[in-house]
């Protein structure tokens, strides 16, 4: 079976102002909803400390949340984990030990809802959490600096820039859906995007492999027909690629489970815009940097030429 | 002609075959098991008979009780049974024995022989307690200087160097001391490099001196600190009688303790905060110890016991006490060859003991061992007894045991022996539990997370149930897609996953939630290795390649593409494993060896597979692809 014989070259860069349009626009989109809304950090992050509760019918977060409001907790965040019966009930970081607050507060659930039983208590010192985001943070830079020195040595500061630039982009859409959908933005979802970020370098180099083997052995051409065809040859693999993982990541998405759910979701769009990004953000840019044959054939080649 | 010479095949056949061995034992899993240690030197036969008697008397069924070299190991096929039966061990054995739950791995004996054992499994996955420790690394430096300020006085004072004053500069980290004239700044400037190197003084205005700690001292005595606090924690959880409990330090000042299987976080809290330490008291000699057990107890003593329970009678004044304890180790009198425990003070201490000693030459000394211990209130039955709030109710009780209480025979100092501990491994005990009772600084929760048992079941069902599901899709799609190609790629893929648990399991690494999901993730990763081989290969077909030459440039040309593309994954994995803690770091872990792994099963384990099917064939007319 093959989904995708394609005999001619498709014209990608033709269009190239129009995805690159497409994928500002999105960028932007993002940029505003980390800034409107911001992230959702969870207490991994932000401190303080979270109780997960199981109660023996389904129950919903507003009662509880109102009876938490009517006992000094008002600043009580709940919300629904997994299935309608368990909830997640949420505690900015305060003097009294974590312990006693997951006691006083079952004692007050179980009073209305009895059968309610305590699933888990976390607590975190807001230390730990403002260091979390740092080191995050430090990871996600280190990650690019680590990246852009690797494709410069392997390939040419060009590609460095043009597969930087659609990697940052990927992470700022999957960081503006979480900010966009508010949800609940934990350290496994920190590694999930450092995994898109992997991934998305990833299909880029694929692309990039290709256009530096093209202008190797096609004598003729332009560069934007180069990559035009480099994108041709690979979008078959670039798409079943995409197919595959997207499977596993589907999944991991609907039976993992409410721990695993942030990570298949920051996982999925990744994957989904890291492929749009390594063929239709990344190509451009290297094209518009002004990539020529000459910066790709060996040096030692072109001084063997001349006397 | 594709063909791998005989000797790779057999090597790409050989790792896989050792995988599948090492990876074999997390199919078989753990057995709950109650582990058996005396205070003895070893735990004799009889007591294996014992235990199984008590066992088989209390109908509770096990799947094997045997010695190892700790001691005797009863294993279950439940939990429950491991529960009841560790309960009625502990009782009916006595205090002379120390029961722990544990976790066996269920693995066959020739597969424990090669030293297979199966992955172990994270918090998240196991169910437990999880706490982050922070230790006070200031405190531990101001305690220091506390003491070298006041070894400071002393030796000014008997080298008769008149100084103002000695005090603490908090904020600074160092003591400042004023003199009187120049000349005794100079005397004290020399007196310091030469006695107390682990301080640096400089000169300040008005005939003063600034001795700070300096940077090696500080360093070692937070390392030192640290060490202490890590010694002090593993010995109070193995009271505690946790299964794979884990103590470690994280980063340069914090603790991370994890304990599987307590869901009682109050319990764990206060062992942790428990302290074993040491009295000193001097000795009645005057008073008649028959008169005292007889009710007549002179005021300002009270009648102590040793080991032996003979009654003894010691003066109330604690003299100094276990804080004031620096380090204790063990050590073999050069004399009689008998067992005995080293102990260091600090300045204060030691200023006592010499003063104490000093007056006190000819009469006894006794070293008393104090532990705050708790524990559950039980009926006769050995049922516990709940409170009026529902809570099982506890008794907390002081132990007091004279350790030995020897004549003085001259002044003593700093560093002094205690004799007449017993055997080598009494001695031992009570050196750790000495070091183990003084914490050298202070620790707070910083952190702390609880996982139902219950929870850590689902999570792993899950997760292993979303890598099944999505193993199977792919390998299905791949099949339909590549056919034959396909087919040799999942089961490559299927052997990549084994490889990953395999290296894994060896390498004893963590498993948590989100390794699973980073194996998971390697799985997806790996298909697009062959994907972009088989890719090129369908292309140099199309470029009319026969179809072996289109095998061998397809596999060449696709590995430069393979190994760029992985490397970055694998440069975003490290950055993960070296900034991440606790389930980051076991998603780095399974994404970095699963790059590697996937490599290998990618390339290798594809090609030989290939070349299987296809390399002999002179006459091929087309691929399965």
């Amino acid at each position: 079976m093959e989904l995708f014989r394609i005999t001619r070259d498709l014209p990608f860069m033709r269009y190239a102002r129009t995805t690159v349009f497409l994928s500002a626009v999105l960028f932007v989109a993002a940029v505003a909803a980390l800034v409107v809304r911001g992230i959702n950090f969870n207490v991994d992050f932000t401190g303080g400390t979270v109780i997960e509760v199981q109660f023996a019918s389904a129950t919903s977060p507003a009662t509880i949340r109102g009876l938490l409001a009517r006992h000094q907790y008002r600043e009580a965040r709940v919300e629904n984990y997994g299935t309608a019966s368990r909830l997640l009930i949420r505690l900015p970081t305060t003097g009294t030990n974590s312990k006693v607050l997951a006691a006083d507060i079952m004692r007050l659930l179980v009073v209305k809802h009895p059968g309610a039983t305590l699933r888990s208590v976390e607590f975190v010192g807001p230390e730990v959490g403002s260091e979390l985001a740092d080191q995050g943070a430090l990871a996600l830079l280190l990650v690019a600096i680590g990246i852009t020195v690797y494709l410069t040595l392997r390939f040419e500061w060009r590609f460095a820039v043009g597969a930087i630039i659609a990697t940052i982009h990927d992470v700022v859409i999957v960081l503006g859906v979480f900010a966009l959908f508010h949800v609940s933005f934990s350290l496994t979802v920190l590694a999930a995007v450092l995994a898109v970020l992997g991934y998305s370098v990833n299909d880029t180099v694929v692309v990039f492999d290709r256009i530096r083997e093209n202008f190797r052995r096609m004598r003729t051409g332009t560069t934007a027909e180069i990559i035009d065809s480099a994108i041709t040859r690979t979008l078959s693999r670039t798409i079943m690629t995409h197919i595959l993982t997207q499977m596993m990541v589907l999944a991991m998405l609907v039976f993992g489970g409410p721990v695993l759910f942030g990570f298949a979701l920051a996982m999925t769009v990744g994957i989904v815009v890291g492929t749009y990004g390594s063929v239709l953000v990344a190509s451009p840019i290297v094209l518009w940097l002004g990539l020529k044959r000459d910066d790709l054939i060996p040096r030692k080649a072109v001084s063997v030429d001349r006397p | 002609m594709n063909q791998y010479p005989w000797w790779k095949n057999a090597l790409i056949g050989l790792l896989v075959v050792l995988g599948a061995i090492y990876a074999l034992p997390n199919v078989y899993g753990d057995n709950p098991a109650v582990d058996i240690s005396g205070s003895g030197p070893t735990l004799s036969h009889q007591t294996l008979t014992r235990v199984q008697a008590i066992l088989t008397a209390a109908h509770l069924p096990y799947l094997y009780a045997g010695r190892t070299a700790k001691g005797i190991q009863v294993r279950f096929r439940l939990a429950g049974t491991q529960l009841r039966a560790r309960e009625l061990i502990a009782q009916k054995l006595g205090s002379d024995y120390h029961t722990v739950l544990a976790l066996a791995p269920a693995t066959p004996r020739w597969l424990q022989a090669l030293g297979a054992r199966p992955m172990y499994l994270g918090l998240d996955l196991r169910g437990g307690v999880h706490f982050l420790l922070q230790v006070d690394m200031q405190a531990a430096v101001h305690k220091t200087l506390t003491e070298d300020a006041r070894a400071l006085r002393r030796t000014l004072r008997r080298h008769d160097i008149r100084y103002r004053e000695v005090q603490m500069d908090k904020t600074a980290d160092s003591v400042e001391i004023h003199f009187r004239d120049a000349a005794q700044v100079d005397a004290a400037k020399k007196l310091i490099a030469a006695k107390f190197t682990d301080l640096q003084a400089v000169s300040i205005p008005n005939f003063g001196l600034r001795a700070a700690m300096t940077p090696v001292a500080i360093t070692a005595r937070m390392h030192y600190a640290l060490q202490q606090n890590l010694t002090a924690l593993r010995r109070r959880v193995n009271e505690l009688g946790v299964a794979a409990p884990v103590i470690q330090q994280e980063g340069d000042s914090r603790i991370v303790v994890e304990l599987p299987g307590v869901e009682d976080i109050a319990r764990a809290k206060e062992i942790l905060g428990r302290t074993a330490t040491l009295e000193i008291h001097m000795v009645d000699g005057k008073d008649s110890i028959a008169a005292a057990l007889a009710g007549n107890v002179p005021p300002g003593t009270r009648i102590y016991y040793d080991r032996h329970d003979e009654p003894i009678l010691l003066y109330d004044r604690v003299l100094y006490s276990g804080d004031d304890i620096t380090n204790a180790s063990t050590g073999v009198d050069s004399q009689n060859g008998q067992p005995v425990v080293n102990i260091s003070l600090n300045g204060q201490g030691a200023a006592i003991n010499s003063r104490v000693t000093q007056r006190n030459v000819g009469k006894r000394m006794a070293v008393v061992y104090v532990e705050i211990r708790t524990h559950l209130k039980r009926t006769s039955s050995g049922v516990a007894i709940r409170g009026p709030d529902g809570r099982r109710i506890r008794i907390t009780h002081k132990i007091e045991q004279v350790i030995t209480a020897p004549v003085i025979r001259e002044a003593l100092g700093a560093n002094f022996q205690i004799t007449g501990i017993g055997t080598i491994r009494q001695a031992r005990n009570l050196s750790l539990l000495l070091r183990a009772g003084a914490l050298a600084a202070p620790v707070s929760i910083i952190a702390e997370r609880t996982v139902g048992p219950s929870l850590g079941a689902t999570n792993i069902t899950r997760g292993f149930y979303a890598t099944l599901i999505g193993f199977v899709a792919i390998a299905l799609f791949m099949m339909v897609y590549y056919q034959v190609f396909g087919f040799i790629a999942a089961t490559a893929l299927g052997i990549n996953v084994v490889l990953l648990v395999a290296v894994l399991s060896i390498l004893q690494a963590t498993l948590t939630l989100p390794g699973i999901a980073g194996i998971a993730l390697t799985v997806g990763m790996a298909i697009d290795a062959n994907v972009l081989i088989f890719e090129r290969i369908r292309e140099e077909l199309r470029n009319k390649n026969t179809p072996q030459a289109a095998i061998a440039t397809g596999f060449s040309k696709a590995l430069g593409t393979i190994v760029d593309s992985n490397m970055t994954t694998l440069i975003a994995g490290l950055a993960l494993f070296w900034l991440g803690s606790g389930s980051v770091r076991g998603f780095a872990v399974t994404l970095c060896l699963g790059i590697l792994t996937s490599l290998f099963s990618a390339i290798l384990v594809t090609r030989a597979l290939v070349n299987a099917f296809y390399g002999r064939r002179r006459r091929l007319a087309r691929l399965a692809i």
